[in-house]
Formats: C-alpha cells, sequence, structure tokens
C-alpha cells in the first residue's frame, strides 16, 4: 500500500510537469493540445473508494489548473470524469477484473479494452474542458473541432505512453 | 434529519462530485484577472519558479535564434540613434528637453511562460513588484504589443497576452489616415486579431499599418501591432470587418519590454473628473 502511495505520488507530480512543461507547449497549428495527465485518474485501481477518486482528480486538475492561470476549468474537467470512470469501467470490462482490484492499464484490460476506455474518458474530459474554456456554444463547431484533434492527439499519445512502460 | 444524513451518506459519491464541479464552477466564474487573484495563476511563486527553472534550459536551444533578433534589433535601433542625431546637427533648435522625466519608462522582462492554444491566453515574466511591474503595464517586443500585464508578485508577473479574449480591446489606429478602433483577438488564429469600429466613409486598404493609439495610456503612441490582411463590407452595420494580421510572432516569444506610463495615474484622474458630469 505504502509502495503504492509513493509510485502513485511520483505519477501525479511526473505527470503534471509533463502536462504543463512539455505538452503546454505543443502548439500545433494554435488547435492542438493533447492532455495526458488525465493518464493518473485512468491508472487508479479499480477498487479505490470514491472519495479518494475525486479528491485526487480535483486535485490533478487544481494543480495544472494553478500552472495555466484557468481556476476551476481543468478540476472541473477531471472531477466529472472521476465521478464517471467507474461507469465507463464497468461498461468496458468484466465484473471478475473489476473486483480483483486491479489496476485499469494496458496490460490488464488487454488493447482493444484500453482503448475504448481511453477513448470514453478522453472525450468526456476534452468535451467539458474546452467548451469551459470557450465559457459559451457560441463557435459550437470551432471548439468541436479544437476538442476532436485534441482528443486524437491525446489518446495517441496515452497509447504510446502504456507500450513504453509495458514494452517488454 | 437522520434519514437526510442517511442519503447524504449512502449517496456521499454523487455529493462529493456535485460539491467539487459546483467550487470549480466557482472558480471559473470569479476568476477575474482584475481581482488580482494571486494564488490560482502562474505568477505565484511556486510556479513562477518551476517555470523558470524549465524555461533556463529551453533557453539553451534558442540561443542562436534570439541572439540574432536581438543583434537585428540593436541595429535597427542604431539606426534610428544616427539618424535623430544628424537631425539633431541640421536642427539644432530642435534639442529634447533632459529635464523632463520621459513619460514612459521600459524594463525588459523574459517570457517563462506563454501559450497560444486557447481561448485564453495568458503570458508570464520573470520580473515582478520588485522590479517595478504593476499591473495594467504594457507588453511589447521588438516586432509590436505583446500584451497588458495584470497580476503581480514579488519576483514574477503574468499578462493577459493579445490572444486573450479577455482583453477589451486595445486602443489602436491606422497610420495613414490616424482613425482609431478597438483590436480584439478572433480566438481563431494565433497571427490575426480584428480591428472593430471603423467607419464605412473611411479608405481602408489590404497592407495598411496598424499602431497604437495615444487613447489607452498604456501603450505609447505607434508601436506596431500589424497589417491589415483583409477588409470585409458587413451588411447591415455601419463599420467595417478588418482582419488584422499581427506582427508579433507569439509563438517565439522570448524576451520583451515591459512599458510603464508614468504619467497614467495622473491622466486617468484626469479624464475621470469627466465621468460624473
Amino acid at each position: 500500500m505504502i509502495k503504492d502511495f509513493g509510485k502513485y505520488a511520483i505519477m501525479f507530480v511526473s505527470l503534471v510537469l509533463i502536462q504543463v512543461l512539455i505538452l503546454n507547449n505543443i502548439q500545433f497549428s494554435g488547435f492542438v493540445n493533447p492532455y495526458i495527465y488525465i493518464l493518473f485518474i485512468l491508472l487508479l485501481p479499480f477498487n479505490i473508494p470514491g472519495y479518494i477518486l475525486l479528491g485526487l482528480s480535483f486535485l490533478l486538475g487544481l494543480s495544472v489548473d494553478i500552472f495555466n492561470s484557468t481556476p476551476g476549468i481543468h478540476s472541473g474537467a477531471t472531477v466529472l470524469l472521476g465521478f464517471l470512470r467507474p461507469g465507463i469501467a464497468n461498461l468496458i470490462s468484466s465484473r471478475e477484473i473489476i473486483e480483483k482490484g486491479n489496476t485499469p492499464n494496458l496490460k490488464q484490460l488487454g488493447f482493444a479494452s484500453f482503448l475504448k476506455y481511453t477513448i470514453f474518458a478522453v472525450l468526456i474530459h476534452h468535451l467539458f474542458l474546452f467548451y469551459a474554456e470557450a465559457f459559451s456554444f457560441g463557435g459550437f463547431f470551432h471548439t468541436l473541432l479544437r476538442t476532436i484533434l485534441s482528443s486524437i492527439f491525446s489518446i495517441v499519445l496515452i497509447l504510446a505512453s502504456q507500450f513504453i512502460v509495458f514494452k517488454n | 434529519m437522520r434519514s437526510l444524513f442517511r442519503f447524504l451518506l449512502r449517496n456521499y459519491f454523487l455529493m462529493m462530485f456535485l460539491a467539487l464541479e459546483a467550487i470549480s464552477f466557482v472558480l471559473i466564474v470569479s476568476f477575474n484577472n482584475y481581482q488580482r487573484v494571486t494564488f490560482f495563476n502562474s505568477s505565484n511563486n511556486f510556479a513562477g519558479t518551476v517555470y523558470e527553472k524549465f524555461s533556463s534550459i529551453d533557453d539553451y536551444f534558442s540561443l542562436s535564434r534570439t541572439n540574432a533578433r536581438l543583434a537585428a534589433e540593436n541595429a535597427s535601433l542604431r539606426k534610428q540613434l544616427l539618424f535623430r542625431m544628424s537631425l539633431q546637427e541640421q536642427y539644432p533648435v530642435n534639442r529634447p528637453d533632459t529635464v523632463e522625466a520621459p513619460a514612459y519608462i521600459f524594463t525588459s522582462a523574459k517570457v517563462i511562460s506563454n501559450s497560444v492554444n486557447k481561448q485564453f491566453n495568458y503570458i508570464t515574466l520573470n520580473k515582478g513588484s520588485r522590479h517595478g511591474i504593476k499591473p495594467d503595464m504594457g507588453i511589447i517586443d521588438a516586432s509590436g504589443v505583446v500584451g497588458v500585464i495584470t497580476n503581480v508578485s514579488p519576483n514574477y508577473s503574468t499578462g493577459l497576452s493579445l490572444l486573450n479574449k479577455r482583453l477589451m480591446g486595445i486602443s489602436a489606429q491606422i497610420t495613414k489616415n490616424n482613425y482609431s478602433g478597438a483590436l480584439v483577438w478572433d480566438g481563431e488564429n494565433y497571427n490575426t486579431a480584428d480591428l472593430k469600429e471603423i467607419p464605412f466613409n473611411v479608405m481602408v486598404n489590404v497592407g495598411d499599418t496598424v499602431v497604437t493609439s495615444s487613447n489607452s495610456g498604456i501603450f505609447p503612441e505607434g508601436i506596431m501591432i500589424g497589417t491589415i490582411k483583409k477588409v470585409d463590407v458587413q451588411s447591415g452595420t455601419n463599420f467595417y470587418n478588418i482582419k488584422v494580421e499581427l506582427s508579433t510572432n507569439f509563438k517565439t516569444l522570448k524576451y520583451v519590454e515591459v512599458v510603464q506610463n508614468t504619467k497614467r495615474t495622473e491622466l486617468i484622474k484626469l479624464e475621470s473628473n469627466n465621468v460624473g458630469e
């Protein structure tokens, strides 16, 4: 348990730093900004208590917000993702895997399930994020385009990171 | 009472979710850059330090480009200086008054964080109140206008970049005919913005230069903003739709200057006298 705590603490800090220092500087045509820090929420164990899941989601979003000077936008999106995560997990995975208290990573879920899991999570998070950022439905399709392009990049990066970790 | 308690306990996941979303929503709505919320933005010391450390690594990769740009700026300033000096020799009467303090003071600063791909883009600089930076000062670089300072901590400051829809219009004028309007970012492209409030009776052409006007009191007059890229006539209004191509490249910002108008408080005080009447 303590070992896991250390592992997740390191993951939290390194994902936030990678996000704000590197990925936020990818300014591809002014449209695309991948957000992969949500990988932290995705990789929390299945049997994590709800209040820890929501609390960590909020903290994660707030940390990114502080660096981006966007209070509330990322934290709102991550809390929504944290709230819907149990639902998404039920949708893509069988009961046995969830009840064993596994970690929902590429190795445990297999490629197809993990891809579905990632796509759902990234779309929910990005849709909330980009519309909260625009804070209006004016320019609806413009925002939708930004959401979809960035989502594609985020999904690819999240999958790539999992392949790098589990290449053996 | 007890059943209410039990209800809350049973649905604590939903309740906690709603509470956290409510907090986020309050943060989004109440965050107004003019309220100087200093914690939740990157001018706070922690985020500033992290950004500065990283930016010093990043600097090594752009040294040659930055050097070339600074050298070019030096050359152009030297040329202007020589021109001024030769003017002074020809017309000695036009000697500037050296007793009078200059209206604008420039402080150089380094950009330690900047973005172009959001709807609200912010810029963080490595100088703060210890270096004399205050909110509402302008930010420019060698090629043009960059933004306006909004939050200041002792060592860092953040500002709205020109690419921020919260920046309610920089006062801009067309050099050719001195007509002025408001420059607002369109939120779509990091190198164009809209120039509003230019009426139909003005002659406007593609390629005309747009510079800052003296109305704002933030920027000195005549700082480059960009050139007109497209002019549209919209039916039903009296104003043009003008797209301006910005001269500043926001993607490669490194060194900027913060402009202080030393007479701004005097100006605002004087102008506020007119309001109540």
